[in-house]
């Protein structure tokens, strides 16, 4: 699948590999290229929201959403890049599902969505404090 | 509580002005119908429910950063406990994921025990959800007669694997284990019977007037709005969407067998009934055929660096040696990349989403589990209707909260 043109400005790198088409945009472009995808592209579902952690590079985080359209039988993976301290903004304003998969970025990787309607913690307890999935966050011990 | 204006009306203003008291009321975490511990916390006006909000997250078990700190093979035994009644799917849909990476094929033999295997537990799996739905609604018999089948599903799993339930059978590169002794005659037989015992749960319900009552009707929901809160599986073939991603995407050979994919209009908690009752039959007939079907050869994919070798070759190759040393002491290693693996799970889109950066241990990865969307849309599923449909509503999602958590 080649990169739709309509995404083309919004795109500062692609590449397909496994049939799976990635690509990256600004965080300050997010909402707007969501927009686009879930309008004009035809992508009415996503599929999953989630991070990855590429602690110590910066900008740390990776959030990766890969979307889905069911009618034209496509998916893509969109990928946008922030650090810990910056604040991402949230795509639940295109599609309401993408409400609980933010909550749980924020959850385990910290990672912070403005515009979010009920950022709180997903799986870890209220109080808890630090955020599981980061790579310095030790998988076991006693706190 | 002596005077009534000293309390505090839960339910915010609306409630006030109305002057009307709404009760909140905790269904959960300990409630039998949430099957697991889901916590509601419902805001009633009298029977309606006003709003619902669902508080997960008491079955974490911080599954996704323990694959981290797993070789790749280790993972396998880690997918069974996310979704502890659909466990076969969760190992297929994480070994494709890392054979894509790997770039390796497993022989015909494994893809078909693969699709034979999975489809049971798509049976399997649906008889929990039907036994512990007719259950909530009152239907107590039903589940009799649905775990009657499924122990000898479980025993077919345990004969194969060693394992009732936690089976990791579909190790990356094939099988864990060759086909047992008698595995033939056995699942024929099961198979052969199915057909008839799905006529009897369909005796006990399908005209029945009181589950009819129950279910007609109840949990309807646009489509518009089930694909933008992230509803896959059976629930949206329930409402006329035609998709299901073994037709859509085929993964592990599915488009080399003969199956329907059903669907209804009605979009209903009965809809979803009936969608779940076809598909089991339609899983009985894709089982068939690669029961029929199956061929001859090896169990395992040709690639020495990932798959153990065999005792006998171990004994007698310097390089088999090497390779089962290097396999067990260190793992495989993976090459750098990123994939999403998507399957069709018994509750709809199960991914596994596999980052690796070259080493022998994964470098992420998340699980799309298909309970958690699902569940998400359970708030605009239940509001204004009454407190008795919820347990309805929440049969119909069959959620898993092992896959919700993870």
């Amino acid at each position: 699948m080649d990169i739709p043109e309509l995404l083309q400005p919004f795109a500062l790198a692609s590449q397909t590999r496994f049939g799976e088409l990635t690509v990256e945009v600004a965080p300050r472009n997010l909402v707007e290229a969501c927009r686009v995808l879930k309008h004009d592209l035809g992508f009415e579902r996503v599929s999953t929201i989630t991070a990855v952690d590429r602690f110590p590079s910066s900008p740390r985080f990776e959030v990766v959403y890969h979307l889905h359209s069911v009618r034209n039988r496509q998916r893509i993976r969109i990928k946008t890049r922030v650090n810990e301290d910056a604040e991402l903004d949230s795509v639940t304003g295109v599609w309401r599902g993408a409400n609980w998969y933010e909550r749980e970025v924020f959850d385990l990787f910290g990672v912070r969505f403005a515009n979010h309607p009920d950022l709180r913690r997903i799986m870890m307890p209220d109080d808890w404090s630090g955020h599981p999935l980061r790579k310095d966050y030790p998988v076991e011990g006693y706190k | 509580m002596s005077s009534q204006d000293t309390l505090t009306l839960p339910g915010g203003p609306d409630a006030a002005t109305a002057g009307r008291r709404t009760m909140t009321l905790n269904m959960g975490p300990q409630h039998p119908s949430t099957h697991g511990v889901l916590r509601l916390v419902l805001e009633l006006d009298g029977e309606r429910v006003l709003s619902a909000k669902p508080d997960i997250g008491y079955l974490h078990t911080g599954i996704e950063k323990e694959f981290e700190a797993k070789t790749y093979q280790q993972g396998v035994t880690l997918t069974d406990r996310i979704d502890y009644l659909a466990n076969l799917s969760n190992n297929l849909c994480y070994a494709l994921a890392v054979e894509k990476l790997l770039g390796i094929e497993v022989p015909p033999k494994a893809v078909y025990t693969r699709v034979m295997l999975t489809e049971l537990t798509r049976i399997s799996s649906h008889l929990v959800w039907l036994g512990t739905h007719a259950i909530d609604l009152g239907a107590m018999s039903v589940f009799l007669y649905c775990f009657r089948e499924r122990e000898e599903l479980l025993r077919i799993y345990e004969m194969f694997s060693g394992q009732r339930m936690m089976t990791s059978y579909f190790r990356i590169g094939g099988l864990a284990l060759d086909h047992p002794r008698g595995w033939r005659r056995r699942v024929a037989k099961l198979l052969d019977e199915l057909p008839g015992k799905i006529d009897e749960y369909e005796d006990l319900l399908t005209n029945n007037r009181i589950w009819k009552i129950r279910t007609q009707g109840i949990g309807i929901l646009p489509v518009e709005d089930m694909l933008d809160l992230g509803i896959t599986g059976p629930m949206l073939r329930a409402a006329g969407v035609d998709y299901d991603i073994r037709k859509a995407e085929p993964y592990s050979g599915y488009d080399l067998f003969d199956f329907r994919v059903p669907t209804r209009t009605e979009n209903d908690v009965y809809a979803r009934y009936q969608v779940r009752i076809e598909e089991m039959r339609e899983s009985v007939k894709i089982a068939r055929q690669a029961l029929e079907g199956m061929p001859d050869g090896p169990f395992t994919a040709d690639a020495p660096k990932v798959v153990l070798p065999e005792r006998e070759k171990m004994k007698t190759q310097m390089e088999a040696l090497i390779y089962h040393f290097k396999i067990v002491t260190e793992g495989f290693r993976v090459p750098e990349g990123e994939v999403y693996q998507a399957i069709e799970s018994p509750r709809g889109e199960l991914g596994y989403y596999l980052v690796s950066d070259g080493t022998a241990k994964p470098y992420r990865v998340h699980v799309r589990g298909p309970s958690f969307g699902n569940l998400q849309a359970l708030p605009s599923m239940i509001q204004g209707g009454l407190v008795s449909d919820v347990i309805a509503c929440l049969g119909s999602m069959d959620f898993v909260l092992g896959d919700t958590d993870r």
